[in-house]
């Protein structure tokens, strides 16, 4: 069974603990194992509109600790994953940019060497385990469940470092997932729109009008859930639900749901396993009774 | 005439330069203002305030100040969808940072980007993992995290970061006295 370590980042393991913990109680059932790294910190997203070097010397730091253990790294948050493949593309190629972020890094007695690889969980999914696989562990299919699934940005693009994983223009990867765990996946206007969650510290009113558009597009679309694999996106169409109806109008009770969440439901495990109490909007759909 | 109107002996032809030389800012000249990126732009859709196309353009033409100490290089929600479908590859997202990162500099300090370097020093990542967040892992079975700042603090303390988000560093300072607006 191939282990990866598990990245979590900054989000997840505060307001995603929904999202980990499914993913947590499915992956060894899928044939791929999970290791914890306490080295991992911040993959150095959010400094990138900062300083450059430092935002490299952050993901060198996490990239390191996972090539010290001999790992690849499976993430959760889309932003991390496409964070940690530049700078880790970035690193390999670029030998002064190399040198001058391994001086940094040497104060943490730490090197990057250029040893690892970074994958999505839901490339994992695709890739790794496969759908048939997916579908041979679905014990309870959600059949008739109409799931609209939101990409998101960085799970996708930049498509050049994803090494021709899935179409940034027309993606299928989770609309597969979503049918492999036996619900419908739904098509809706404006499928490849950004969640906003990049603009929500500065300027709220446009990033909820961005989040707001999507919810509206969902809900016309017939859709009884959404779903995503990013934490930041789910902040905005699940816990930013609320704000977003009030301070830009409509009225949607649209459960969102992570990925992992559903496949879990579909795997036989119940509500609680998945920790469906999480999800800020009531998730208030009829799912198969849980064997598990 | 209008005030806006743009006085070509303020404008700084070396500023497209400085930017070429930021890493992410390389293929900036590459431009050939289709409108692609702005055509593309879901934060464009909605806010008129953000237009990638009009601020490649203010940098090329020199425009620095109005560029750099402005409040709408901070709307690019760093979708990428622009990046994907630009003819020329001017790497739109990676030419924001860029920007950005020259902006920092010359003393548009952002309190969004204070507030994330003020978290990373405390807490050696964005969102503090303390004993309430902690108790509320362990009773959804998952493995308490330890926060790890001395690490982060020693890079910083490196790069000087911490010291250029709460003004301390001296630099160019051509938005040093309106900040970020």
């Amino acid at each position: 069974m191939k282990s990866y370590a598990l990245f979590l980042g900054c989000t997840v393991p505060v307001r995603g603990m929904h999202y980990e913990a499914s993913a947590r109680l499915i992956s060894d059932k899928l044939g791929f194992h999970l290791v914890d790294v306490p080295e991992f910190g911040c993959c150095g997203f959010p400094l990138e509109g900062a300083d450059h070097l430092t935002s490299y010397v952050m993901a060198a730091m996490s990239l390191a600790a996972a090539e010290r253990k001999d790992l690849d790294i499976v993430t959760l948050c889309s932003a991390c994953t496409a964070t940690l493949t530049k700078a880790n593309k970035k690193l390999k190629e670029d030998r002064a940019l190399r040198e001058e972020v391994n001086k940094v890094l040497a104060e943490t007695g730490a090197e990057f060497k250029g040893k690892t690889n970074i994958k999505h969980f839901a490339r994992v999914l695709v890739e790794e385990v496969g759908y048939d696989k997916i579908k041979a562990a679905v014990t309870n299919p959600l059949t008739g469940l109409k799931v609209a699934a939101h990409y998101g940005c960085h799970y996708l693009k930049p498509s050049e470092i994803y090494e021709g994983f899935d179409s940034s223009e027309r993606p299928v990867t989770l609309d597969k997932l979503i049918e492999a765990i036996g619900a419908t996946h739904i098509e809706y206007e404006d499928k490849l729109q950004c969640c906003g969650g990049g603009i929500l510290g500065f300027d709220e009113l446009s990033a909820l009008k961005m989040t707001q558009s999507k919810l509206q597009h969902i809900k016309e679309a017939g859709a009884d859930a959404m779903t995503f694999i990013c934490p930041f996106c789910a902040v905005m169409y699940d816990a930013n639900q609320k704000t977003a109806e009030m301070k830009v109008g409509g009225k949607f009770a649209l459960p969102g749901l992570y990925f992992p969440q559903l496949l879990g439901l579909a795997m036989g495990y119940t509500p609680k396993q998945v920790a469906l109490d999480l999800n800020r909007v009531k998730v208030n759909l009829k799912f198969p009774e849980a064997k598990a | 005439m209008a005030d806006d109107v743009i006085d070509a002996d303020e404008l700084d032809p070396g500023f497209k330069y400085e930017i070429s030389k930021q890493p992410g800012g390389e293929n900036l000249k590459l431009c050939f203002q289709c409108g692609t990126c702005s055509g593309t732009c879901p934060v464009r859709a909605i806010n008129d305030k953000y237009n990638p196309r009009r601020i490649i353009r203010m940098a090329l033409l020199g425009m620095r100040k109005e560029v750099l100490c402005s409040d709408f290089i901070w709307l690019c929600s760093t979708c990428y969808a622009c990046h994907e479908r630009c003819p020329q590859n001017v790497r739109i997202p990676e030419l924001m940072f860029a920007i950005r990162n020259i902006a920092l500099r010359e003393g548009n300090i952002h309190p969004v980007y204070k507030g994330y370097v003020d978290a990373l020093d405390g807490h050696g990542r964005l969102l503090e993992v303390g004993e309430f967040e902690n108790e509320k892992r362990v009773k959804y079975g998952l493995p308490p995290i330890a926060e790890e700042k001395e690490r982060v603090r020693k890079i910083f303390h490196h790069t000087r970061i911490k010291d250029r988000t709460d003004g301390k560093l001296k630099g160019g300072e051509a938005c040093a006295t309106e900040g970020s607006k």
